[in-house]
């Protein structure tokens, strides 16, 4: 953006011409029309052809990453936009939009081609009413069943009242939950179909794990099938904190009443969630952001991204060890820390509310000096307790035994699946959007990014812990820059209008590199102040998903550790 | 063995003396306790059994162990280290409700989430107390508008201690258990009557648009509840 230096914008400008041109004849007749996305190009085509033309972007042109399907409603139309990345450069990315009549909504689905589209499409299916011809098992996935109307179509009624069952979960004691009964047919249509095969004439039980447990991190419901204690299959149920995210966005007004929001969705890391909407309004609205607020947003978000990861490794090692032990109060211990600081920084100890458009909030807390100290001993203190951390955890010859080679979740499967962050580079995939996609003050600065091959648990866990000293290596230099920064070239905020309204019908998509993964946001404005459609594509709603790859054929200890160690923050999962 | 006993033999009278002694000029004041002090000499303390039992169960409360959204992470903090949530003989987190007394409702309740935790709440022993932590508990919070959120716990179970904050603070979450466990040493809670949103069965439900709609998916006998959201505060 701003800081992108101008050369470099004209030469990807460039290059996206004649990559769209080259996408164009990929694509000949099938594209019907050209829609104008501000970060991508995009290519209006069939609801029949969906399948046929991700297959050619996928093999052909290399666009192996479905990032985020975003569903809508017009006045006269219903809208599928898939947002297609690479892998191995997340900054090549082309929409593919699918438009429905208003009568029949019903589209091809993608499922086929990127198996993270099964969620995304019940997730359409659920809260925008698509009806995607196709689909595996079109069932809604964030609100419960009994649902009636579809809450972000246009004529939804909110004040219509719904009923919502409790139903007796499956008893695994009881005879006829055996999956060859007849009681567990209600729900093998869920199953993977290798999965019922094995099911029908072996002996397996049914096992719910929560929506209130304490090893699902929040309020999950895993629905498991075992056999003996082997895991055949498992299958999350999610929407048990579907806060409607999207809804409150839409109603909000871009200049003040979003970015609050955010910290709520991923709210072990707040912080670069809010970069997230800040990137995407500031592309939307072309708005400017000073360097010096971006030192101080880089630094910021890496202090959210600690917070995340020291409780992420902290209550891996609560699944893997048990209870409250010395481990988790050492992560605590090291949140409040980092906590401290950034109360300091931005008055607040959770919702931090730091960005605005246009910049931050607040400068440093006075005495700058001061504050200095506190961080750099902060960062004196960390390697220690990093290797504390180490001695105890990765060092650890039980915590070996249990995770080394447990979770596997292999690269393609990874990429399949739509994982990001830590999952995807636990997995060798070596994509990190601080430095593929840049933002900020990132490639200004000298860090790497922390990728293992490992594919297990043990793996993700390491990756968390590298990342940790990375994030440390960043805040460092930026601490370096801001202290020597002149005192007269301190704007934390550009002139921004106090109400922003966007062109009529912009549309973007933009991600940022989050604790969790890649949390992108999508929107479209309508000329008003607020916007038309808010799409968040979280990372750990796609991470979630790879939980059934991972942990079949496992034994139930091992998939809740394969559960911690795909972190997963169930506001961010349910929005 | 019997010189081995004699290497033991002590003088009983002399010792007992001896503590008797301090004890009753105040040398050694381990054995005053202030209780005792207060009491004068009599080891018997006479109260009504009921005041007795509250005493007992506002100091040593066992907490459900129950995250629901952001302020359970704060929740997390203060039990942990620093805030130490132990001190005030409330930090021991169960993960069973059958074995709690204390329930913390630490964020937004949804309509998919509601009528597990009414069950929660109900497999919980009597006699049980319920601490709503966070705006959302108090009023849906900043989702308040949301199509899919609970108007505040209170629409569902009764509540003891309302915190408010997003997220309160873990010296608040301290604060209202301390006044939690005053409520209690007094011997008060809060009513236990009928909510909006109840479970209930299916074919108990009055007929409407709704409930025809779903007679074909949901059996007669199946709990269900019903929310009515035009009224919800
Ligand atoms: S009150 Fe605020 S912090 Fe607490 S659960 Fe609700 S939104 Fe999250």
């Amino acid at each position: 953006m701003s800081l992108e230096d101008p050369e470099k914008e004209q030469q990807g400008a460039l290059e996206g011409r004649s990559r769209e041109d080259e996408l164009a004849d990929l694509l000949g007749e099938r594209a019907l029309s050209r829609d104008d996305h501000k970060n991508a190009p995009a290519f209006v085509i069939r609801p029949d052809e969906v399948q046929d033309v991700l297959f050619d972007l996928r093999d052909q042109a290399g666009y192996d990453f479905l990032s985020c399907v975003t569903a809508q409603e017009y006045e006269d139309r219903y809208e599928s936009i898939y947002h297609l990345k690479r892998y191995d450069n997340p900054m090549d990315e082309v929409s593919v939009v699918v438009p429905t009549s208003k009568q029949n909504p019903v589209s091809q689905t993608a499922e086929p081609v990127y198996k993270t589209a099964d969620w995304h499409e019940r997730e359409a299916y659920d809260l925008v009413g698509i009806d995607y011809e196709g689909h595996p098992d079109l069932r809604r996935i964030l609100l419960p069943e009994t649902w009636q109307g579809h809450p972000l179509s246009l004529d939804y009624d909110q004040d219509r009242p719904q009923i919502v069952t409790l139903r007796e979960h499956a008893n695994p004691l009881e005879e006829d939950q055996r999956a060859s009964g007849t009681g567990a047919n209600a729900h093998s249509n869920t199953v993977e179909s290798g999965a019922v095969d094995d099911a029908a004439d072996s002996d397996t039980m049914y096992l719910n794990i929560g929506p209130h447990h304490p090893a699902t991190h929040g309020v999950l419901h895993l629905k498991t099938i075992l056999d003996g204690e082997q895991v055949v299959d498992v299958e999350p149920d999610i929407g048990y904190l579907h806060r409607c995210e999207e809804q409150m966005a839409q109603q909000g007004t871009y200049r003040y009443q979003i970015i609050p929001y955010s910290d709520r969705w991923d709210y072990t890391a707040n912080m670069p969630n809010e970069w997230a909407v800040a990137r995407a309004i500031e592309d939307l609205a072309d708005l400017e952001v000073p360097e010096y607020a971006q030192v101080l947003r880089t630094m910021a978000t890496e202090f959210g991204r600690m917070l995340g990861h020291f409780l992420a490794v902290g209550t891996f090692a609560l699944d893997v060890y048990g209870d409250f032990t010395a481990i988790f109060m050492y992560a605590i211990r090291d949140r409040e820390k980092v906590q401290n600081i950034l109360e300091d920084l931005t008055g607040q100890r959770m919702m931090f509310y730091y960005f605005r458009l246009g910049g931050v909030v607040w400068d440093l807390p006075e005495p700058r000096e001061e504050w200095f100290e506190k961080v750099r001993d902060f960062l004196d203190e960390l390697p220690s307790a990093l290797e504390e951390y180490h001695d105890l955890i990765s060092q650890n010859e039980i915590l070996q035994l249990r995770t080394v080679g447990k979770g596997m979740l292999p690269k393609e499967t990874a990429k399949q699946y739509g994982a990001t962050g830590p999952v995807a580079r636990a997995s060798g995939i070596d994509m990190d959007l601080r430095r593929d996609d840049p933002y900020g003050y990132y490639d200004e600065l000298d860090w790497d990014v922390a990728v293992e091959d490992g594919c297990d648990n043990y793996s993700r866990l390491l990756v968390r812990l590298r990342e940790v000293e990375e994030s440390a290596k960043i805040i460092r230099q930026c601490i370096d820059l801001l202290e020597d920064w002149p005192e007269e070239e301190r704007t934390i905020q550009s002139n921004v209008p106090r109400t922003i309204r966007p062109d009529d019908d912009t549309e973007t998509y933009k991600a940022v590199e989050a604790a969790k993964g890649e949390m992108g946001v999508y929107i479209r404005s309508d000329g008003t102040d607020t916007p038309a459609r808010f799409k968040i594509r979280a990372g750990c709603f796609n991470n979630l998903h790879t939980l059934a790859p991972m942990s079949n054929g496992e034994y139930i200890p091992d998939l809740v550790a394969a559960l911690g160690s795909l972190d997963i923050v169930l506001g961010s999962v349910d929005r | 063995m019997s010189s081995d006993k004699d290497t033991f033999v002590a003088d009983t009278t002399r010792v007992q003396t001896e503590t008797r002694d301090s004890r009753i000029t105040g040398q050694d004041n381990r054995f005053n306790s202030k209780l005792r002090e207060a009491f004068g000499s009599s080891p018997f303390i006479l109260t009504k059994f009921d005041k007795f039992m509250n005493w007992v169960r506002g100091s040593s409360m066992f907490m459900l162990q129950f995250g629901i959204a952001c302020c359970s992470i704060e929740m997390m903090h203060t039990y942990a280290v620093k805030h130490d949530l132990d001190r005030f003989g409330a930090g021991v987190p169960r993960a069973s409700p059958r074995q709690a007394d204390v329930i913390i409702v630490p964020g937004t309740i949804v309509s998919k989430f509601a009528p597990r935790m009414k069950r929660v709440y109900d497999q919980m022993p009597e006699p049980k107390f319920v601490v709503g932590m966070g705006s959302c508990t108090i009023s849906g919070g900043p989702f308040q508008e949301g199509y899919n959120v609970i108007k505040g716990a209170e629409e569902v179970i009764p509540v003891d201690i309302h915190i408010p904050g997003c997220p309160p603070r873990p010296e608040a979450l301290v604060y209202g258990i301390a006044k939690l466990q005053e409520r209690i040493a007094n011997g008060e809670s809060s009513p236990v009557v009928v909510k909006p949103y109840e479970l209930e069965q299916f074919g108990d439900l009055p007929r409407d648009e709704v409930v025809d709609k779903l007679s074909e998916e949901i059996n007669e006998d199946d709990l269900v509840m019903r929310y009515n959201w035009a009224d919800s505060p």
